[in-house]
């Protein structure tokens, strides 16, 4: 497939994403207005020194969440209704479908993480050495993460009840075992070991850094560039696991 | 269909789902520009046999080949057209939406969705969303997807399901069209009245291929009036000898 057909593929693909989008408004809430709503509740479950210093780490975390949540059954739909094997009698090739998923969802990744950064800082007076900038950053490569692991996971479920199980079954072990419940350092060396390998301890792990450290310093460049070969590697997955023939 | 250029070649075809064989060892053609009409009992294989030809379906052995190539080829995708059974089309997006996102897949210009939704009598709705219109005229969204590459060979699995007998007519007509545009069509259908508006027919029972030929030459062998008493009797003549065996 030659580069022009397949840019105005992918471009075609990100704005239809995008129109379903805007025709499903429960969903673009779920995106946008739920997060800073959790993040809110939380700063007032706690503290105010509690909420500086989770707070970082669990900005990262709540888009993480529901950009998954979301994309899996949106790539779900696609397959359950026919039209991705009807895209696979066309032109369109696997990593163009893919990139208009990742071009829309990344855009909305920004958004929300730039109304959750302005909520949390603007109206909840979060409190972080890193500073706004990093602290956006962080939030907008966690909601890709999900993303792109959504879009991933999505190939194992069948029906968007079984997406709803891999939100117990995927996602909360990561939770549970990124240090966003208590420091890594005390975990059983073989929990320690798993969570090394899960990406969303890396997210965690930013997030916690930015809070007392400014500038880029090593960790931030560390986890960022982790999290980022997580992201393309998902993507990648993701792509390759769109079956062209299936029984 | 002997002489006539082969649009669809298909040989020795098997494809087992679930450890039976879904088609079991099918060889048949289509020939270039006719419309084939691929009849049989719900089960018999038609949807299996129609994604094995478009290049989606998973085969354990034989060749399936469409304008000469194998099928599911990368040249192939911007010269056949598929309409699945569901209507397989964006329910959450108007109809012009639809059309706009695969006519850009596709490479195919506006001109060409104004063509279309004049000829398939969709041009008032494509402001409407898909999922809020009836059957018949998210068959006619489906069929108008499978259309807007402009392709070569078209596979329609029940386009005509849901209907009126006025829409159906006019459909059957634009087939007729398209066929002597020079261009292919694979129809499956249950409805007998269409059977007999095919050049030719594909008889198809539990994966095997019953009997191939034009309309009047199946009923003919079968000592039927019509399609449908020849379907019925070849089927029936077929059941027997299973339960004999």
């Amino acid at each position: 497939m030659s580069r022009p057909a397949s840019l105005r593929i992918t471009y075609a693909t990100a704005r239809r994403v995008a129109a379903q989008l805007r025709r499903d408004p429960s969903t673009v809430a779920l995106l946008v207005v739920v997060p800073p709503l959790l993040v809110t509740l939380v700063r007032f479950l706690f503290h105010e020194t509690v909420f500086d210093r989770l707070g970082a780490a669990l900005l990262g975390v709540v888009p993480f969440i529901v950009m998954f949540a979301v994309t899996a059954v949106a790539m779900l739909r696609e397959r359950t209704t026919g039209t991705l094997e009807r895209l696979m009698v066309t032109p369109a090739g696997r990593l163009d479908i893919l990139g208009g998923y990742a071009v829309t969802f990344g855009l909305v990744a920004l958004v929300q993480s730039a109304v959750l950064v302005a909520v949390a800082s603007g109206l909840l007076g979060l409190r972080l050495t890193g500073g706004i900038g990093l602290l956006l950053a962080v939030a907008v490569l966690d909601g890709l993460l999900g993303m792109a692991l959504g879009l991933f996971l999505s190939t194992f479920a069948r029906t968007e009840f079984q997406v709803g199980q891999l939100m117990p079954a995927f996602v909360l072990p990561q939770l549970l075992l990124s240090g966003l419940f208590g420091p890594r350092e005390a975990m059983a060396a073989p929990l320690r070991l798993v969570s090394d390998v899960l990406p969303l301890t890396y997210a965690v792990d930013l997030g916690q850094h930015i809070t007392g450290h400014a500038g880029l310093t090593g960790t931030v460049i560390r986890d960022a560039t982790i999290l980022t070969a997580a992201v393309t590697l998902a993507l990648l997955l993701a792509a390759f696991s769109l079956r062209r023939r299936t029984a | 269909m002997s002489g006539a250029r082969a649009a669809v070649e298909v040989r020795d075809l098997v494809v087992v789902r679930g450890g039976r064989a879904v088609l079991d060892g099918i060889t048949l053609s289509v020939a270039a520009g006719t419309v084939t009409g691929l009849l049989g009992p719900s089960g018999a294989g038609k949807t299996t046999l129609m994604r094995a030809v478009v290049g989606v379906q998973r085969v354990r052995s034989g060749a399936v080949a469409v304008l000469g190539r194998p099928a599911g080829s990368v040249e192939l995708r911007s010269r056949i057209g598929y309409q699945t059974q569901g209507s397989a089309v964006y329910g959450d997006l108007s109809v012009g939406e639809n059309l706009r996102y695969f006519a850009a897949v596709a490479g195919a210009g506006g001109r060409r969705i104004a063509e279309l939704v004049e000829s398939l009598r969709i041009r008032d709705l494509t402001d409407h969303v898909v999922d809020h219109r009836s059957g018949g005229q998210r068959a006619r969204v489906s069929l108008a997807v499978a259309l807007v590459g402009g392709p070569e060979v078209l596979v329609l699995d029940e386009p005509t399901v849901g209907l009126d007998p006025l829409l159906r007519r006019d459909m059957w007509h634009l087939f007729h069209g398209l066929a002597a545009d020079g261009r292919t069509l694979l129809v499956s259908t249950h409805v007998m009245d269409e059977a007999r508006r095919c050049t030719d027919l594909l008889l198809l029972q539990d994966g095997r291929l019953l009997a191939a030929g034009p309309p009047q030459e199946i009923a003919g062998s079968a000592h039927a009036d019509a399609v449908e008493d020849a379907f019925i009797r070849l089927v029936e003549a077929q059941e027997r000898v299973a339960v004999g065996r």
